[in-house]
């Protein structure tokens, strides 16, 4: 793979995806600066999880690059376990946690460590580990909760478990599928520090609907529609813009 | 520090499946052996074959359960593995017969002089040991098993799909094992068996050697299963059965994960198999039926997916109810019971037996937890 010169940790340039003759993305192009916290918008069927997808490896692009880590990987090359294990870390839209383990459970399997059948059947418990578990446990708020069933979880709890099952595969790159559909408004102020808090030390790409949040995040807002990026800015320049207020509102 | 994984493994009720199989390994060749023939509790020699025989049945359905209760794969052609362990064995004990058969042939077997074969086929060469026929009881299952799901799990093939295509495979492999030019004995199969390793197999004290000895390879089998299940490996394939996906996105390779339980599980059902054919005398091409192998799935159905120790009993039950149905009058109605059975499970006890009575039992222990004062929960841990 011939090596990319970029500052970029996510460089998306030209991406296309169709779906039998309709377009998911069109010519997709961005790049997400390392550390950097970005909030994608944009109506039903913009592309946002069609983008995701591509990002981790679940859909292949029919044409455009796809780069991580200033240009070093080509994610289009890659599948889904090579590229979480490159460091790219997905919350679904669905909250998705494994029901009938414990949290503590769930957060163990996600923990960063030696993923192949050998080292699974021989693991033990470490002290470190478990250490990084009540960790996790204290950010995501769950320590009173740890040996219930995740299955038995309220819905916003389940959005925080899959964060931080993320954030224990110690992930350069977080993508943040709808992270606060369906939540309380004191439930997603909390998800709103919390990425904050993430974002001290990771990068994060926050897809959302809500605009409450969007604002509460005060990060920068790439807007899609029909599969191409239609505005970019703050979310006081994008929210203005009159393409985008037409996309949103309908003509 | 690594604690011994048999400690983790062993719970209570693990425990207590094992020490009731142990009873029944001991007492049963006691009560058949020195107790005489016109007491009460005398088992006859009948009932020692027959238990023995449920014992396979036991592990070809905890080997179901490994993969179908744990990792989600649902195989309706695990029968294809137990034949294939059967017919290996069947191997040995063909090559045993020697010149004792009808055409008294000392190395073809009597299927392969009455086709005018002059000499063995080269598959069939080295079953005369019985070292070698025990390393191919592993190897014949656990290496299509391997392929198979080489295949089958690299591309992705699950749920429903999945299913059909191990039903085709021990279809396919049934339409095989009927041609007599295979040379596996065709229609017939192998049979007439004298004796293995020196004991002759109809003996009565081979017989309850044939048992005890199942017992021991099924709660090996148990003990291998327990430790899987409750190490991080057994998390795993609970993860994978319940979100695939999330489990890809973690980093998980599932493909290899499956692979490794789903040979393990052929290779299982395999010694099983191998452990049946001298007990019932006779391995033919109707143990591939596709028939068989869902059976074998509603034996773990009805005792509980997910619990291993309710696929042993599960197969008890399902089997003892058949013995019971196919003798005297009832016999007609044994496909009625049967269906009747497995809608019933479905529909009234979709856990099956011991799925049922853990979750009453550990919904108990819950309730007790929270009668408790709100500090108390962690302090269990």
């Amino acid at each position: 793979m011939e090596p990319k010169t970029t500052s970029a940790l996510l460089y998306l340039d030209g991406v296309t995806v169709s779906f039998d003759g309709f377009k998911a993305l069109n010519e997709l192009s961005f790049v997400i600066e390392p550390r950097e916290m970005r909030a994608i918008i944009g109506p039903n069927g913009a592309g946002k999880t069609t983008m995701m997808d591509v990002i981790t490896g679940k859909t292949r692009p029919d044409s455009g690059d796809v780069y991580f880590e200033q240009g070093s990987y080509d994610l289009s090359k890659l599948d889904e376990t090579e590229i979480a294990e490159l460091g790219i870390g997905r919350k679904f839209q669905k909250p998705t946690v494994f029901d009938m383990h414990s949290v503590e459970d769930n957060l163990m399997l996600a923990l960063k460590n030696d993923r192949r059948v050998r080292a699974t059947l021989m693991w033990e418990n470490t002290p470190a580990q478990q250490d990084r578990v009540d960790g996790l446990l204290d950010t995501i708020r769950l320590e009173s909760v740890r040996s219930r069933v995740a299955g038995s979880l309220s819905h916003g709890q389940k959005q925080w478990l899959e964060i931080g099952m993320l954030l224990a595969q110690e992930p350069k790159l977080l993508l943040v599928d709808e992270p606060v559909a369906g939540m309380t408004d004191a439930e997603t102020l909390q998800t709103a520090e919390l990425l904050k808090q993430i974002n001290r030390d990771k990068t994060v790409v926050v897809v959302e609907h809500d605009m409450a949040f969007v604002r509460e995040l005060g990060v920068k807002v790439t807007c899609l529609h029909e599969g191409s990026v239609l505005a970019e800015g703050s979310i006081d320049q994008v929210s203005t813009n009159d393409r985008v207020v037409e996309v949103y509102l309908g003509r | 520090m690594r604690a011994f994984p048999l400690t983790r493994s062993l719970d209570k009720g693990s425990s207590i499946f094992l020490a009731l199989l142990a009873t029944f390994a001991i007492a049963v060749p006691l009560l058949n052996m020195l107790v005489p023939a016109t007491s009460p509790i005398h088992v006859s020699t009948y009932l020692v074959a027959l238990f023995g025989k449920y014992i396979c049945y036991a592990m070809l359905a905890l080997s179901i359960d490994l993969i179908w209760g744990y990792a989600g794969i649902l195989s309706l052609g695990h029968g294809a593995f137990f034949a294939l362990g059967g017919y290996a064995m069947g191997m040995y004990l063909m090559r045993q017969i020697g010149t004792r058969g009808v055409y008294a042939n000392p190395v073809l077997p009597d299927f392969m002089v009455s086709l005018n074969w002059q000499e063995l086929p080269f598959y069939w060469y080295g079953f005369n040991h019985f070292a070698y026929a025990a390393l191919m009881i592993f190897l014949a299952p656990g290496l299509l098993a391997f392929v198979f799901g080489w295949f089958a799990f690299r591309s992705r093939v699950t749920g429903v799909y999945l299913s059909i295509i191990t039903q085709a495979m021990t279809y396919a492999l049934m339409l095989g094992f009927f041609r007599n030019n295979f040379g596996f004995g065709g229609n017939n199969g192998l049979t007439d068996f004298k004796d293995i390793l020196g004991f002759n197999v109809q003996a009565e004290g081979t017989r309850n050697g044939f048992l005890v000895i199942s017992c021991i390879a099924l709660a090996v089998s148990f003990l291998i299963c327990r430790t899987i299940v409750t190490s991080k490996f057994g998390k795993v394939l609970i993860a994978i059965r319940d979100a695939e996906a999330r489990t890809r996105f973690l980093g998980y390779r599932v493909e290899a994960y499956k692979l490794f339980v789903f040979t393990l599980s052929a290779c299982m059902a395999g010694v099983a198999g191998a452990l049946y054919v001298p007990q019932v005398g006779i391995i033919n091409p109707s143990e591939f039926a596709p028939a068989n192998s869902i059976e074998a799935v509603i034996w773990v159905a009805v005792g509980g997916r997910g619990t291993l120790s309710g696929a042993v009993l599960g197969a008890f039950v399902v089997n003892y109810a058949k013995t019971f149905f196919t003798t005297g009058w009832l016999a007609p109605y044994w496909l009625f019971v049967l269906g009747g059975l497995f809608i019933a499970v479905t529909l009234l006890l979709p856990r099956g037996i011991v799925g049922t009575f853990q979750h009453w039992h550990k919904r108990r222990a819950d309730e007790k937890l929270f009668a408790l004062p709100a500090s108390a929960p962690h302090a269990a841990e």
